[in-house]
């Protein structure tokens, strides 16, 4: 039995726990690459919990955006897919292009999208000034950064909507047939027998989508670059991050930093086993209350 | 237990296993002659590449024993990560004066005392500045090679139709000349700036512009000095006045509209700013990018209350060091020998890369071939009050707390901020406690 699982606890091993057990006792030392650690004791999660600030309002932008981005792209994802299902001609044509956005580069899509809200020469605020709205400064404002990237994010939500897409092709038709014959609104075909039927979709994507924000890095980080105007500055681009006022500032931007900037890599380790201690309660707490959620069975 | 407490050692010792060891090698005697391969790893991209290969050829030419192999493109974290990792190279080149504390304390790079000392090597070549910025605590890890330093680039266009035919000298004419030198369009939008006051702006930063005022960073002791000295205030609430006077979100809205700084459509470039902070290299740019654009240079303004400080600046450079792990640390010691101390080769890398020579011989050597508007950051660098920002073992955090504290203080309502500053002390020393 145990020579069948060997190739999958070797590799258990060696790319997961060798390397968090790592963690957790670099997260307990002084180290900075170049000499031994140096075992400190709890002094990084005193650092972390008691001293940092910068820690706390990287957690609190990283929790702002899996509180919006998260269902905004569950969202976003589920509409689509829902409007594809309906469309009678050319869905195979209209399931490309909704999909296609997922194609694009995270870095190449997100400079993009900056250089498209740019508040002075970009055409989404041009095109509010048609309406007379006065747009807002968007990646350069500290209050509208943050939802700037949630619209990058629910742009692209290709990958979502071809499992949603194909959840939804999958749902039994005499179920809906049955409940329209019991007098069900579309509403309740919706909430007691779309939702129940998509309840491991949701769970995946919910649990998935925890997981990718509470590591959110690439759109934040190049976003924060090109808006600042110094996305090709050859030393410590990292500087940059957070633009504007630290308000796209991600916990793992802050982890980089403190590892790969600074060098403090025994703090940069206790960030990462509380990103994992964090990543790991969430995803256990989902699984636990979204069956119930989706109206299925406890 | 048993059993757990002997897998927990196991893991400890490999992980202890893994941490770098730096080499002890005792140098050679005087006169021996240094051979070998030496890896430098170097930053530099394109044509400043080319500039550093034509140099090094030279270097093999002159030391035919020696081989050099170049790798450009790498930056500090990979040049740390290669060195811990017992692969690095032998001679590093980085960008950043900040990793000096730390490459010096932690022994990542060698001692070059021993060395200095053998060949007999004139140190008071370098302005005072750059011999405190390439060692720490008195440990000479690193060698200066280039200068960058800073200065006020004014459109002399713009300048002219204002009425102006000098740059400001002092802080107060260069607020007053920046509110007549700004052109807004009838709904108020900025359409040229007289000078953008945002500390994040460009080249316009906390360390570049501090020495207009003499603001001090760090005490003897590597505590932050900001809280107590009374010129980050006096600097701070003229940058505030500045930008209130623009509109912080109207000043947000015409920078968000500005070119990338490293590309041709830079705003001063582009004739959208009358007057800003920048390197000497900006010059080579504008020539080369912008020649339409009639400029010229001049050393920063100064506060008000400090006339003597005008002239000087902000300097810091590039460091080149020899790694702990060098299998070949004599030949790798010719080699930075060559690049920051013989004049042939700082003129020919000044020339070649636009940056500032680094000693005195070079700065008089008549093979340098100066822009007319260039001369004005060789003698900003000569200055002797010209400042850095100090090196320390914690990198630049000290700077980049600063950095978050002005900007979210310059967006704000204003107010608070000596007790402001006084948190910010606290922040940073917290934060240089974690990594000693």
């Amino acid at each position: 039995m145990l020579s069948f699982l060997a190739p999958a606890l070797v590799g258990i091993a060696v790319f997961f726990i060798y390397p968090l057990a790592s963690a957790i006792y670099f997260s307990f030392t002084r180290f900075d690459l170049l000499t031994t650690p140096q075992w400190v004791g709890t002094r990084n999660y005193a650092y972390l919990f008691t001293q940092d600030k910068l820690a706390w309002q990287a957690a609190a932008n990283t929790l702002w955006l899996v509180v919006v981005l998260v269902p905004a792209r569950m969202i976003a994802a589920l509409a689509t897919a829902m409007l594809l299902t309906a469309a009678r001609r050319g869905s195979g044509f209209l399931r490309t292009v909704f999909y296609l956005p997922a194609l694009a580069p995270p870095v190449a899509a997100t400079v993009t999208f900056v250089f498209l809200f740019n508040p002075s020469t970009g055409p989404v605020n041009s095109l509010l000034e048609l309406f007379g709205v006065d747009g807002p400064l968007w990646f350069d404002s500290p209050t509208w950064a943050k939802p700037s990237l949630v619209l990058l994010g629910t742009w692209a939500v290709g990958d979502l909507m071809v499992i949603f897409l194909a959840a939804l092709l999958d749902v039994p038709k005499p179920l809906y047939e049955a409940a329209a014959l019991d007098g069900a609104s579309s509403w309740q075909r919706f909430r007691h027998v779309t939702l129940p039927a998509l309840s491991p979709v949701l769970l995946f994507a919910a649990v998935t989508g925890v997981i990718q924000t509470l590591q959110y890095f690439t759109q934040a980080a190049v976003a924060a670059s090109v808006a600042s105007g110094e996305a090709t500055t050859g030393g410590g681009v990292s500087s940059t991050f957070g633009y504007p006022e630290q308000s796209t500032l991600t916990y793992p931007l802050h982890l980089y930093i403190a590892g790969f900037r600074y060098y403090d890599m025994g703090y940069a380790n206790a960030l990462a086993v509380v990103l994992f201690v964090a990543a790991f309660a969430v995803t256990l707490v989902l699984l636990l209350r979204f069956r119930a959620f989706a109206g299925g069975r406890k | 237990m048993l059993r757990r407490c002997s897998v927990l050692l196991a893991a400890a010792l490999l992980i202890g296993a893994c941490t770098p060891a730096p080499d002890t090698d005792e140098i050679a005697p005087a006169g021996q002659e240094a051979s070998g391969t030496v890896d430098f790893w170097h930053f530099f991209t394109a044509r400043e590449a080319d500039a550093i290969e034509r140099v090094i050829a030279e270097f093999e030419k002159a030391h035919p024993k020696i081989d050099v192999r170049v790798t450009a493109g790498q930056d500090d974290a990979k040049m740390l990560q290669a060195i811990s990792g017992g692969k690095g190279p032998d001679v590093g080149l980085s960008y950043s004066t900040d990793i000096v504390g730390k490459f010096c304390a932690s022994g990542a790079w060698r001692d070059l005392a021993p060395y200095l000392d053998r060949d007999a090597v004139d140190l008071s070549q370098f302005p005072e500045t750059l011999r405190s910025y390439t060692s720490y605590r008195d440990k000479r890890c690193a060698m200066p090679f280039l200068a960058d330093t800073y200065g006020l680039y004014y459109n002399k266009t713009l300048l002219a139709q204002a009425g102006y035919t000098a740059p400001p000298k002092t802080m107060s004419e260069l607020a007053e000349m920046a509110k007549r030198l700004t052109r807004r369009a009838d709904d108020g939008t900025i359409q040229v700036a007289g000078f953008v006051p945002l500390m994040n702006f460009y080249e316009h930063t906390p360390q570049h512009i501090a020495p207009a005022w003499d603001a001090q960073w760090l005490t003897g002791d590597e505590h932050s000095a900001i809280g107590t000295d009374p010129d980050w205030l006096a600097m701070l609430a003229w940058h505030k006045e500045l930008i209130d006077w623009y509109g912080h979100a109207n000043l947000q809205k015409f920078t968000a509209g500005l070119g990338d700084e490293f590309s041709a459509d830079n705003a001063f470039q582009q004739g959208k700013v009358a007057m800003a902070v920048d390197g000497e290299y900006r010059v080579a740019f504008l020539r080369d990018q912008a020649p339409a654009v009639d400029f010229a240079t001049a050393p920063l303004p100064v506060d008000d209350s400090k006339p003597e400080l005008y002239g000087a600046g902000f300097v810091t450079g590039n460091v080149a060091g020899i790694s702990a792990n060098s299998d070949n640390p004599e030949a790798s010691w010719e080699l930075v020998r060559y690049l920051t101390t013989n004049t042939d080769a700082i003129v020919k890398l000044a020339n070649g890369i636009k940056n500032v020579p680094s000693t005195q011989d070079a700065m008089e050597s008549p093979d340098l071939k100066l822009d007319e508007q260039f001369q004005t950051f060789m003698d900003i660098f000569a200055n002797e009050r010209t400042a850095t920002t100090p090196p320390n073992s914690a990198g630049p955090k000290y700077i980049e707390l600063t950095q978050d504290y002005v900007n979210g203080y310059l967006a704000g309502e204003g107010g608070g901020l000596e007790t402001g500053l006084r948190d910010l002390d606290e922040e940073i020393n917290q934060a240089l406690d974690l990594g000693r």
